[in-house]
C-alpha cells in the first residue's frame, strides 16, 4: 500500500518535472541571482569578481537622482493611469452593454488598439503630438484653434510629456479592460435587474448596489494587473521619447534597471539588481494592500 | 385585489429571416382573477404562462389588450408602480447582500412620502421574515442557504412592500421532491395568511392541482380551460387538458360510437348516453335506455361550434377519441373491455395495472385498482400462464368502465364531445 503511494507521487513529480525545470532555470534561479547580485558590491561581470557584501548598492540607487526621477515618473503613471483607465473602461463597457444596435461594431472598434501594431500606434501618436518642420501636431492644431499656445509634447515641459505618456498608456490598456468588463457585465443575470426594476430601483442605484458588486471580482482583477503592468512600464516611454529616457526625464524604474545593465551608462548589474529588488518590494506591498482592501469590497 | 386580463395578447417578432411570422406567446387571454385567491397558470414549457406572468408584472409590455388591478388600468404602468411582488424562478437574490439586506432592498427604494426610517425598515423586514419563518437566517448570505430557504427569502422580499398581487414564477422547480411538497403547503399558508391575490406559474400539474383555488391551463399561448382544479380534472374541455392533468396520465383510445354504444376495438364498452350523461352508476352497457344521440342538442357552451355540422342535432355516430382516467377502470370478470395484461406496479395503497390494447394510442394502458384486487390480478396472471399453452389465448384482463371517468373527444378538433349539454358529471 505504502509502496504504491510513493509510486504515485513519483509519477506526479515526473509529470511536473518539465515545468519545474523550466521555471527553476528561467524564473527561480535568476530571481535568487538578482537578490544575490544586489548585495554584492562592485560586481564585475567580465571578471566575475566583487569587493564585498553589503547594502551599498541600495544606498547608491536610492541616492541616484535618475532613480528618484524614475520612481516619481512610475508612481505618477500608476496613480493616474490605473484608476482612469479602469474607470473609463467601466463607463464604456456599461455604455456598450446598454445599447443594442452597433454593439458588435463598437466592440470591435474599441478592441482595435489591442491588435494594432505598435509602430502604427507610434506613428499615429506622432501625428497627434510631435512637432515637425511642417506641423505642430494635430493636438496643437486643435489647441491653436481654440486660441491656445502650442505645446511641445515630446521635447517640451515635464507635465506635457507626462500627459502624453499617461494618455498613451491609458489608450493601450483600455481595450483589454473593456473586453473583460463587457463580458463580466453580460454574465450578470438579467433576473437581478428585473428584480431590481420590480422594486423600483433607480438606474444609478442598480449600478451601485447590484452591477458594481457583481462585477467587483473582475474590476479587482483589472486593478491588480493594472498596477503591476503600470509599475513595469518601459517600452511605452521608449516608443514615445526614444531610448535616452534619463535625458528626457521620462525614465521609469524598469527603464532605469535596463539602463544600468545595457544603457550608455550601463554595465552595473549590482545597481540594476538593487533597483529591481526595490521595484519588486514596491509591487509586492501595493498588491498586498490591494488584497487587503479587496477583502472588504469584492464579492465573489 | 382583483386582476382582470382583457384580450391580453403578446407577440414576439420572429428572429427567423425566412419565416417572418410573429411568435404569439399569449393569444387573446381574457380572465378575471378573483380577489385573494391562489391561481395556478399551468401548461407545458413554451405555452406562454411565464409570458403571461411577466405581462401582469409589467416586465414586458403587451401587444394588445388591457390589464386591470381592481379598477386601476395598469397596462401602461411600469412594474414598480403596479404594486406587485415577484418571486423569480431562480429567486434572483442578490448574492453579495445578507438576507436582511435583500429583504430591505425594496424598502430602501421608497421615496418621498413613503420613505421609511432605518428602524421601520428593520421592523418590516423582521415581520416579512417571520411570516416565512426565516428570522434566524437574517445575517447569512444567500449562498449559505439551502434552496428552500432561499425560496423563503425571495418570498419575504416580494412581500415586504405588501404588494397588491404576488407573482411566483415556477416557485418549486428548483427544489427536490420532498421540499417541494413542503414548500407548496408553505405557499398556500402564506397566501392564506396574507390574503394577497397570488398567481403562480408551473408546468407541474400536480403542484397546480394541489394548492390552487383555480387553475388556468394554457397551450401555445391559448387558454384551454379555467376552473377549480377538481372541476377541470373531472370535466376537461379538450383532449389536451385531459391528457395534461392527472398522474398516471389518462389513457386515450381510438374509439367509435355506433348505435348509441361506444366501441373500443371490437368491445362495446359503454352506452354513449352514460358517458355523456354520467347519471348512471357503474357500466351502463346492459341497459337499453340510451338512444343514439340522446339529447341531440349541439354540445354546450364553447364546444358547440366544433361539433356543429356533424349531424343535424349534434354528434351521434363516428370515430372518436375515448379517454379513460386510470381510476375509471373496474376489474370485472365480465367486463366489456378486453386488455392484455402486461404487468402490475405496486404503489402501496393502490396497484397500477399495466396492460395493452390494440386501440390504445400508447403502448401501455395504466389503470389504478384498489390493492384488494391484487389477488384477482395474480389469479388472472396464473390462470393465463397455465392456460396460455393450451388455449393460445393471451393473458386477458377484463375491465368495465366508470362512465364519468370516460371522456369522448372529436378526432379532428380534439374538443370534448358532449351530446347532452346540461348533463355535467357530478364530481
Amino acid at each position: 500500500m505504502k509502496k504504491k503511494r510513493s509510486n504515485g507521487n513519483l509519477k506526479a513529480w515526473l509529470y511536473l518535472a518539465p515545468a519545474i525545470l523550466f521555471l527553476g532555470v528561467f524564473m527561480v534561479y535568476p530571481l535568487i541571482d538578482v537578490f544575490v547580485y544586489s548585495f554584492e558590491e562592485g560586481y564585475n561581470s567580465a571578471s566575475q569578481t566583487y569587493f564585498g557584501v553589503g547594502p551599498y548598492n541600495y544606498s547608491y540607487v536610492l541616492h541616484d537622482p535618475y532613480f528618484l526621477q524614475a520612481v516619481k515618473n512610475t508612481f505618477l503613471l500608476v496613480i493616474i493611469t490605473v484608476p482612469l483607465s479602469t474607470g473609463i473602461a467601466l463607463l464604456i463597457s456599461v455604455g456598450l452593454h446598454s445599447i443594442k444596435p452597433l454593439r458588435n461594431f463598437l466592440q470591435t472598434v474599441y478592441f482595435l488598439p489591442y491588435v494594432t501594431n505598435t509602430l502604427a500606434v507610434g506613428l499615429v501618436f506622432m501625428i497627434l503630438f510631435k512637432k515637425t518642420p511642417y506641423s505642430d501636431g494635430f493636438v496643437n492644431v486643435l489647441i491653436n484653434w481654440f486660441g491656445g499656445e502650442s505645446v511641445d509634447f515630446i521635447d517640451g515641459p515635464y507635465w506635457a510629456k507626462m500627459f502624453v505618456l499617461c494618455f498613451y498608456t491609458i489608450w493601450v490598456v483600455m481595450p483589454f479592460k473593456i473586453l473583460i468588463l463587457t463580458s463580466a457585465l453580460s454574465s450578470v443575470s438579467q433576473e437581478y435587474y428585473n428584480a431590481a426594476r420590480v422594486d423600483g430601483t433607480s438606474g444609478f442605484r442598480i449600478f451601485r448596489r447590484i452591477t458594481l458588486p457583481m462585477i467587483s471580482p473582475m474590476i479587482f482583477y483589472l486593478v491588480i494587473t493594472g498596477f503591476i503592468g503600470a509599475f513595469k512600464a518601459y517600452s511605452d516611454a521608449v516608443a514615445l521619447f526614444g531610448t535616452d529616457l534619463n535625458a528626457a526625464e521620462m525614465n521609469t524604474i524598469v527603464g532605469y534597471v535596463y539602463d544600468m545593465l545595457y544603457g550608455d551608462s550601463g554595465g552595473y548589474p549590482s545597481y540594476a539588481s538593487a533597483a529591481a529588488i526595490i521595484l519588486f518590494a514596491i509591487v509586492l506591498t501595493i498588491t498586498c494592500i490591494n488584497l487587503l482592501v479587496s477583502k472588504k469590497n469584492v464579492h465573489y | 385585489m382583483e386582476v382582470i386580463l382583457q384580450n391580453l395578447t403578446k407577440k414576439f417578432p420572429s428572429r427567423d429571416r425566412k419565416n417572418r411570422r410573429d411568435v404569439i406567446a399569449v393569444n387573446d387571454f381574457t380572465f378575471k382573477i378573483p380577489d385573494g385567491r391562489l391561481i395556478g397558470l399551468l401548461g407545458p414549457s413554451g405555452c406562454g404562462k411565464s409570458t403571461t406572468l411577466n405581462l401582469i408584472s409589467g416586465l414586458i409590455k403587451p401587444t394588445g389588450g388591457r390589464i386591470f388591478f381592481g379598477t386601476d388600468d395598469v397596462t401602461d404602468l411600469p412594474p414598480e408602480h403596479r404594486g406587485i411582488g415577484l418571486v423569480f424562478q431562480n429567486y434572483a437574490l442578490y448574492p453579495h447582500l445578507t438576507v436582511r439586506q435583500n429583504i430591505t432592498f425594496p424598502l430602501e427604494n421608497l421615496k418621498g412620502r413613503d420613505k421609511l426610517t432605518k428602524a421601520q425598515m428593520r421592523e418590516k423586514a423582521e415581520e416579512a421574515a417571520k411570516l416565512v419563518q426565516i428570522e434566524e437566517l437574517m445575517d447569512r448570505k444567500p449562498g449559505e442557504l439551502s434552496g428552500g430557504q432561499q425560496q423563503r427569502v425571495a418570498i419575504a422580499r416580494a412581500l415586504v412592500k405588501r404588494p397588491r398581487v404576488l407573482l411566483l414564477d415556477e416557485p418549486l422547480s428548483n427544489l427536490d421532491a420532498r421540499l417541494r411538497l413542503q414548500t407548496r403547503e408553505e405557499i398556500r399558508r402564506i397566501q392564506r395568511e396574507t390574503g394577497i391575490t397570488t398567481i403562480f406559474v408551473t408546468h407541474d400539474q400536480e403542484e397546480a392541482m394541489s394548492i390552487s383555488d383555480m387553475i388556468v391551463v394554457m397551450k401555445d399561448g391559448v387558454v384551454q380551460q379555467i376552473g377549480k382544479p377538481q372541476e377541470v380534472y373531472d370535466d376537461p374541455s379538450n383532449l389536451f387538458v385531459a391528457k395534461f392533468l392527472g398522474t398516471p396520465p389518462i389513457n386515450v383510445f381510438d374509439g367509435s360510437v355506433r348505435n348509441g354504444k361506444l366501441y373500443i376495438g371490437e368491445d362495446a364498452v359503454l352506452e354513449t348516453a352514460s358517458v355523456i350523461g354520467g347519471e348512471k352508476p357503474g357500466p351502463g352497457y346492459a341497459s337499453g335506455e340510451g338512444k343514439p344521440g340522446a339529447g341531440s342538442a349541439p354540445g354546450g357552451g364553447k364546444n358547440g361550434e366544433t361539433l356543429a355540422g356533424r349531424e343535424a342535432g349534434g354528434f351521434t355516430e363516428g370515430e372518436v377519441y375515448a379517454a379513460i382516467r386510470p381510476e375509471g377502470f373496474l376489474l370485472k370478470e365480465e367486463g366489456a373491455l378486453h386488455c392484455e395484461l402486461k404487468g402490475v406496479e405496486v404503489m402501496g395503497r393502490d396497484i397500477s395495472v399495466v396492460s395493452g390494447n390494440a386501440a390504445s394510442l400508447s403502448p401501455a394502458v395504466r389503470s389504478i385498482v384498489a390493492s384488494e384486487h391484487m389477488g384477482q390480478i395474480f389469479s388472472i396472471e396464473d390462470r393465463n400462464r397455465a392456460g396460455c399453452a393450451a388455449s393460445g389465448e393471451s393473458r386477458t384482463v377484463r375491465f368495465s368502465l366508470i362512465p364519468r371517468k370516460v371522456f369522448l373527444f372529436d378526432k379532428k378538433t380534439e374538443q370534448r364531445i358532449r351530446i347532452m349539454p346540461e348533463s355535467r358529471p357530478q364530481a
